[in-house]
């Protein structure tokens, strides 16, 4: 069928990634992260007319990545909604390019938490506002409430700690694939297991990687892609949300905002599930990737443990998942959002060498940002 | 060692700190649409009324969900393990709570149990219903 071509992912890049050193910004590597991708879209940076970024050191993340880059924007956003962040940038940037408001989009993020040591669990001192029920009992954040959605899950659904630990494998099989991951050992479901416990039930290797790294994303109108050299790869269908930003106030913890942005985004392309190729969802932590499978209709409520068993979404499974190594094995720079695009992107141009799924054509990409708070969803088309 | 985070109340949160140290737990009910809030703030989230009550709960409740945590930030680090549950009262909200008991599950009956950090505060734990 022909589906609406809403714009194109025309280059996508990442920085350098893993652990960058003291002396790297996040500016410096999202302008490496940017450089290349606009090389690799064949545009300079005076085609650029619109930026979309979230997180970094700048109050103002698109006014600070503008000026470094010399860019003088016509399109703005800064829309921080956590991890999901540059997932829902794209479906913002077809928007806008929709709209006639701008034609070439360049989305960035950059982290150096690991090499900063910058990353932390808690909150000291006075706590204000609604967070004040919140930070104050020692809960370590993200991961804390990501282990209060996991224990609901398993006591609602019998989804037992192997099934968490099957998501971790089959993660790690795909970064062994993967030379830029920072993980590629494999590990068994006893590795998992037998990793220290974060926050019951969530192991160690339940757990995302804490790294540096940036990435860079270019989308463009139908028209400035028929102009490019490159393949592009079609955004046919988006759609966002979030429901709380506390995890007390999550209506119920075991249903994400993928499932009411999952069906905006697949109505909107008009394709079902069994349509296809491959997924990339956010994986900050095994039990967000059972149920956003879940969320998003690939299982009913409560099947995702089964539905991942007997390394299903492992490389050569029927489900290829998270086939770059994901945020367990490849990299976590914070908010990972962006990796996902990226991945998706080379594998519906077929770049993927070892780790290509075969004939991939469609590719859903979830992101998932907060404590389960945000999703957003993006269909993508092989061209 | 760096000091535990603490509430700071304001005026949306000081009615349910002062009933807290007086060992009762409250939360807001709308007269509007009679529906229960928490945590507390000045517009209803379900019919936008300004006009908020409080109400004492009956510190009954039962766990949603909890956790065990072995690794968190510095300042609650001599603390570990401890448990942070969800629980949800008899009144239908749901709070982030200490659960004070050894062996955690989900629907256990639980009831609050004031924990006093200073002599203008204490927080809501909560144990086993004997
Ligand atoms: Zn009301």
């Amino acid at each position: 069928m022909t589906r609406d071509r809403l714009g194109a992912i025309a280059g996508v890049a990442e920085s350098d990634l893993g652990v960058v050193g003291p002396d790297r910004t996040s500016l410096d590597l999202q302008a490496q992260a940017a450089k290349a991708a606009l090389e690799e879209a064949g545009l300079g940076l005076s085609d650029v007319d619109a930026v979309f970024s979230a997180g970094g050191e700048a109050w103002s993340p698109t006014m600070a990545i503008a000026e470094y880059l010399g860019i003088t924007p016509r399109w703005s956003d800064a829309t921080n909604i956590g991890g999901s962040s540059f997932d829902a940038h794209v479906g913002h940037a077809v928007t806008a390019i929709r709209a006639g408001r701008c034609e070439v989009a360049l989305i960035t993020y950059g982290s150096t938490q690991r090499s900063q040591r910058s990353r932390s669990l808690g909150r000291t001192g006075e706590i204000r506002g609604p967070a004040q029920f919140e930070l104050i009992w020692g809960l370590p954040l993200p991961v804390g409430a990501y282990a209060l959605a996991a224990t609901r899950h398993m006591h609602q659904y019998g989804t037992t700690a192997e099934q968490l630990a099957e998501v971790a494998v089959a993660t790690r099989a795909w970064a062994a694939l993967n030379p830029k991951a920072y993980y590629r050992d494999p590990i068994s479901i006893g590795d998992v297991l037998a990793s220290p416990i974060i926050s019951s039930p969530l192991h160690l290797l339940d757990c995302c990687l804490v790294t540096d790294g940036g990435g860079a994303v270019v989308v463009v109108s139908e028209a400035v892609a028929g102009s490019l050299r490159g393949k592009p790869v079609w955004v046919i269908g988006h759609g966002e949300a979030h429901t709380h930003l506390t995890i007390a106030n999550m209506p119920d913890l075991t249903v994400t905002p993928a499932a009411l942005s999952g069906p905006v985004a697949m109505e909107m392309a008009g394709v079902t599930h069994a349509d296809l190729d491959v997924v990339e969802v956010y994986d900050s932590f095994t039990i967000t990737v059972i149920e956003t499978l879940e969320s998003l209709g690939f299982c009913a409520p409560g099947e995702g443990g089964e539905f991942v068993s007997r390394q299903r979404t492992a490389p050569g499974g029927d489900f290829p998942l998270n086939t770059n190594g994901g945020g367990l094995s490849y990299c976590h720079p914070g908010m990972y959002g962006i990796f996902l695009l990226i991945e998706a992107t080379r594998q519906l141009r077929g770049e993927r060498g070892e780790a290509q799924v075969p004939g991939a054509r469609l590719a859903l990409v979830n992101g998932t940002g907060g404590v389960l708070s945000s999703c957003a969803t993006v269909v993508l088309a092989g061209d | 060692m760096t000091e535990r985070p603490l509430p700071v109340p304001d005026r949306d949160t000081a009615p349910f700190w002062e009933a807290a140290r007086e060992g009762r737990l409250r939360i807001q009910r709308c007269l509007g649409c009679g529906r229960n809030v928490f945590y507390p703030r000045p517009v209803c989230p379900h019919c936008l009324s300004s006009e908020l009550g409080w109400i004492d709960c009956s510190g009954r409740g039962s766990v949603y969900s909890y956790t065990v945590v072995h690794r968190t930030s510095e300042e609650f680090r001599d603390q570990v393990p401890f448990t942070v549950a969800l629980v949800e009262l008899e009144e239908g909200v749901r709070l982030l709570a200490r659960l004070d008991v050894g062996e955690p599950r989900v629907g256990m009956p639980v009831e609050v149990a004031f924990e006093r950090v200073s002599d203008e505060l204490s927080l809501p734990h909560f144990k086993e219903v004997d």
